[in-house]
């Protein structure tokens, strides 16, 4: 799948501020449709207050927030993700005590007033066949690898456009973190665009198309991967070359 | 004891604590939403009895009257809502509780003022208040009513909660409300839906209350939402199971001691009740059916 030159998400001098402490201090940043583009940086860098000020989760400052032509600063979460952009929050964050089946159900909740979730939802078990075996268990007991499965088919159960993917790969084993950068590029040859946080910067630099690193709330650096992966800066401090 | 007495304090204790059972639901399921201890909650009990008692002295058929009582019951609870908590929403929980006991202090003057400082008898049919005899056992008709509705409610708000979208939102917003939000699911939408049913709960508890006493007063729901909030306690705050089974126990203990209190100590029956409460809290501080994630019935 190609990037066209579409702009869908453009941010300009976005802050996030807690109380005293500005955890984002004006940054740019802008995805274009079919891309994927990864934000890197190290712990406390800004990079999930950032995507949870993009869907109005975290308080936010912004001189132009635009998605798909649309003004985000004024719409809460929930119409921001009905527009078409979720976040798969970091940490999975799925309901535990309720069934894999309900989990998705709720992530549909945007298609039953009209059309249907349970189509989607048959979708979703063909591409997530293990969430088709573990339908009727509560979420909480999945593990690990399985719930992160279900927090990204959950957050697809909205059709989105944009998905904002918030270190999908944490605390997960070596093979597991592979399957699911398989399903990152899976996703984006189906036309989804994606945003990823991460902080495993090799594997994100290879299916990136674009990337942003993050220090202290501020864009220390951007360009292509390709770039980004050669940099003496990327070099020294991710890759220990 | 014979069989007789026996039966009729289970009967009793089963329709008291069914009562508390439904008002600490009430007040689990608004605070394992928005962490609010809604102490205004038994004042939509009140509310639900003037309802029912104007109902009635305008000709209203008792069924009717009921139907009014409960819808009143839910209009308060989400008038409440709209006007006194979600100005506040998401300050912190003393900020919450200070507000519902305004919310419920002007609530008594206003019907203190408005209606009546005394209590208005509220004619239930004598259909309500007789005996059923079944062979040799006489047992009271409204605690027969009382345990039956109260299980309906029970067994309905179950089923709400988990076949309905609804239902099932508001048991992932008692996990984790923001998530909820990227679920496209209004925050609105799922505090109302908490306080609808925390009015249809208080307004049953209400219509059992009067039904028992014959009776409205100001101050009526003043001393049942403290049993509640006290079972909530038990229970584990927040948690829906744990407010049912706390209601249930305070029911017991209550009849119990009344039951077996020798009659000089019979004035502190009260007293003894919180003992106990302590007593398990010392165990339990997290209370009986606390669980860290909330809610399951
Ligand atoms: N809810 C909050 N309240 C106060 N401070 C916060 C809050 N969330 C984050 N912060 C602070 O903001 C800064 C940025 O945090 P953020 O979570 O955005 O970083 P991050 O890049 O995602 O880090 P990590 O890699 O550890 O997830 C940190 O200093 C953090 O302590
Ligand atoms: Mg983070």
């Amino acid at each position: 799948m190609t990037t066209s030159d579409e702009i869908l998400l453009s941010i300009e001098g976005l802050t996030v501020s807690y109380g005293a402490v500005e955890a984002v201090r004006g940054i740019d940043l802008t995805v274009k449709r079919g891309e994927i583009v990864t934000l890197l940086g190290a712990n406390g860098a800004g990079k999930s207050s950032t995507l949870n000020a993009l869907v109005g989760l975290a308080p936010r400052k912004a001189r132009r927030m635009l998605f798909d032509g649309t003004d985000l600063l004024a719409l809460p979460p929930e119409t921001i993700v009905r527009r078409g952009m979720t976040l798969v929050p970091e940490g999975r964050r799925v309901f535990s005590s309720l069934t894999v089946d309900e989990n998705l159900m709720l992530g549909g909740a945007k298609h039953a007033a009209r059309g249907n979730p349970a189509a989607v939802k048959t979708n979703m078990l063909e591409l997530f066949p293990i969430l088709a075996e573990r339908l009727h268990q509560k979420a909480g007991s999945l593990s690990g690898g399985e719930q992160q499965m279900l927090a990204i088919a959950r957050a697809l159960m909205s059709s989105p456009d944009l998905l904002l993917l918030d270190e999908p790969s944490l605390g997960l084993a070596p093979q597991v973190v592979d399957r699911i950068f398989d399903l990152i590029g899976n996703l984006r040859d189906r036309g989804l665009t994606i945003l990823l946080v991460e902080q495993n910067v090799v594997q994100s630099l290879e299916i990136a198309d674009r990337g942003y690193v993050l220090a202290n709330g501020r864009v220390e650096l951007q360009g292509s991967a390709a770039d980004l992966r050669a940099s003496p800066e990327i070099q020294d401090a991710y890759l220990g070359a | 004891m014979s069989m007789d007495i026996f039966l009729q304090q289970l009967l009793n204790a089963l329709s008291l604590g069914g009562t508390y059972a439904l008002l600490a639901l009430g007040l689990a399921v608004v605070f394992s939403i928005i962490g609010l201890i809604n102490f205004a909650h038994g004042e939509l009990m009140t509310v639900t009895g003037y309802a029912i008692c104007f109902a009635l002295i305008w000709g209203l058929p008792f069924p009717l009257a009921v139907i009014a009582g409960l819808v009143v019951a839910i209009a308060a609870a989400l008038l409440m809502e709209r006007i006194a908590f979600r100005p506040v929403r998401g300050a912190s929980g003393t900020t919450l509780l200070l507000t519902s006991f305004a919310v419920s202090a002007i609530l008594r003057v206003l019907f203190q003022n408005i209606i009546s400082a005394r209590p208005i008898p509220v004619s239930i049919p004598s259909s309500m208040s007789g005996v059923v005899t079944i062979g040799p056992l006489h047992l009271g008709m409204i605690q027969l009513i009382s345990i039956v509705v109260t299980l309906v409610m029970l067994l309905g708000l179950n089923l709400f909660l988990h076949r309905t979208m609804a239902g099932r939102a508001m048991r992932a917003a008692s996990e984790d409300f923001a998530v909820l939000r990227l679920m496209g699911i209004r925050a609105n939408f799922v505090v109302a839906t908490a306080f609808a049913i925390s009015g249809l709960l208080a307004g049953v508890a209400g219509l059992l209350w009067v039904a028992q006493r014959g009776s409205v007063d100001p101050l009526m729901g003043a001393l049942p939402v403290l049993k509640a909030f006290i079972a909530a306690i038990i229970g584990g705050l927040g948690s829906l199971s744990g407010a049912v089974a706390g209601g249930f126990l305070l029911g017991f203990i209550e009849v119990i001691l009344q039951a077996y209190l020798p009659d000089s100590l019979l004035p502190y029956r009260d007293a003894f009740a919180i003992l106990l409460v302590i007593a398990v809290l010392l165990f339990r501080p997290q209370g009986l059916l606390a669980r860290k994630t909330l809610v399951k019935l």
